[in-house]
């Protein structure tokens, strides 16, 4: 792997937060596309529909991106052929773990976070590093300006700690109204210091009834 | 240098000595694409560059694919010829079938995204950014994808150097529904702040547009350009300590 350069990656930045309710799950991202001090686009969607209960929302290079999307919609394509269903959230989740995993020596360059409702139709989120590690909680920030967001996100949502036994359910206390206002506040805080996020919000709201969008305008320097 | 290495499983791999850009020779500057009223405008310089040799003068950059759709490059003028090829060939076979079907802006480029993002993983990159525009059943289509597979669609898009300088003044005056002349005045615009302050840019330039009714690339011409500006004609007036 020596003859790889470093010129196979690009950042093209942007934000990931994904918030699971008792009975929802609030997926968001900005829209903008960038790379080092010029932006290419302001509205490139970062979030992808994987199953009817399913959203993927990530950031990192584009090119892997668009790749890794389109090779799990290909699989779940083969999932709902061979088996009549759509493939649960847990388990398109266990599915991008291995993906990922599969290219560990040439990772995706992507930082995803996987939304939506489990078999029970509870709220989850999945929160993933480039090569596959992956984790259930209850909420979770990715990209560039996730070191902005994740300890407000912290603050203000306080999850049980994994380590306790018996195990807490990790699903926030909030209302889904509630958890997309929350959203839009830490991505409005989010583009005030970080280059690479904003211009505008893609909120994505999975629940019993099904998937909603909305959008929020972000500042757009 | 051919390198051999073990890997784990005893089998011996070698790597022989393959062929691959390491870096472009002869390039070509920014391209211009934008929306109009009643399809697409792109536009460039005719120069290819040899380093920072304006090499030739005279190079076409623009071209027509199928029936929907125009492609101009940015980069390496040798890989966008090859690219052609393959345009040439995937227009072809689809032709063949017959039916009646052919490829749109959309398909084109997704080829093209697709093509640009295989050779960065073989670590054997095209290496360009290419504009794709085109028309299709009335739904007008302008995406950009550069070496690495990046790849995107937008109202208006530039390359290189008119990323940067062409595109906040297409973002100021752009609208959607600019007439024809109101976009070549746009787009000339452009090419002339790209002309003064790109030194690989050069004063000839190719335009093309594609609308539901077909492709249409003029004849090459010139901006009329004006130096007097004092700044120009007295850099260092008024620059303490310069000679």
């Amino acid at each position: 792997m020596s003859r790889r350069g470093d010129w196979v990656y690009e950042n093209n930045g942007g934000t990931c937060v994904a918030i699971a309710g008792a009975d929802y799950c609030v997926v968001a991202a900005d829209t903008r596309l960038s790379t080092g001090y010029s932006i290419y686009t302001r509205d490139y969607s970062k979030i992808c529909k994987l199953a009817d209960k399913c959203v993927l929302a990530s950031s990192g290079f584009q090119g892997d991106i668009k790749a890794l999307q389109k090779n799990l919609s290909a699989r779940h394509l083969i999932y709902q052929h061979q088996h009549n269903k759509q493939m649960s959230c847990p388990a398109m989740a266990q599915l991008l773990s291995n993906t990922l995993y599969y290219k560990r020596f040439f990772p995706y360059y992507a930082f995803n976070v996987l939304g939506g409702l489990d078999n029970e139709g509870k709220g989850c989120v999945f929160t993933y590093d480039a090569v596959g590690s992956y984790e259930r909680v209850g909420y979770s920030s990715q990209g560039s300006g996730s070191t902005l967001i994740m300890p407000v996100l912290d603050n203000q949502l306080k999850s049980p700690s994994p380590l306790l036994l018996p195990a807490k359910d990790s699903v926030t206390p909030l209302s889904e109204m509630e958890a997309v206002d929350l959203v839009k506040d830490v991505f409005a805080s989010a583009t005030e210091r970080d280059i690479y996020t904003g211009d505008k919000l893609e909120i994505v709201i999975i629940n019993a009834s099904g998937i909603r969008h909305e959008f929020m305008e972000l500042r757009k320097d | 240098m051919a390198q051999s290495f073990e890997v784990p499983n005893g089998h011996s791999v070698e790597e022989h000595d393959l062929e691959r850009t390491l870096n472009p020779y002869v390039t070509g500057t920014s391209v211009i694409g934008l929306k109009y009223k009643d399809g697409i405008i792109l536009a460039a310089d005719t120069g290819g560059s040899y380093g920072s040799t304006l090499r030739y003068k005279s190079v076409e950059r623009i071209k027509p694919i199928g029936k929907h759709s125009l492609l101009g490059a940015s980069g390496e003028i040798s890989d966008f010829q090859e690219i052609l090829k393959y345009l040439d060939e995937l227009i072809i076979y689809d032709n063949m079938w017959d039916d009646g079907n052919s490829l749109g802006p959309k398909e084109v480029h997704n080829y093209l995204n697709r093509v640009m993002y295989n050779r960065r993983n073989k670590f054997d990159p095209l290496w360009n950014s290419l504009v794709l525009g085109g028309v299709k059943n009335g739904q007008k289509y302008l995406g950009v994808v550069n070496m690495i597979g990046t790849h995107f669609e937008d109202d208006h898009v530039a390359t290189g150097f008119g990323n940067h300088l062409a595109r906040p003044i297409l973002r100021a005056e752009w609208h959607a529904d600019l007439s024809f002349e109101e976009a070549v005045k746009l787009v000339e615009k452009c090419l002339l702040v790209l002309l003064y302050r790109d030194r690989s840019a050069i004063n000839k330039f190719q335009l093309a547009k594609i609308t539901e009714e077909g492709t249409t690339i003029y004849p090459r011409y010139s901006l009329k350009t004006f130096w007097g500006f004092s700044a120009f004609q007295n850099p260092t007036k008024g620059a303490v300590g310069s000679w």
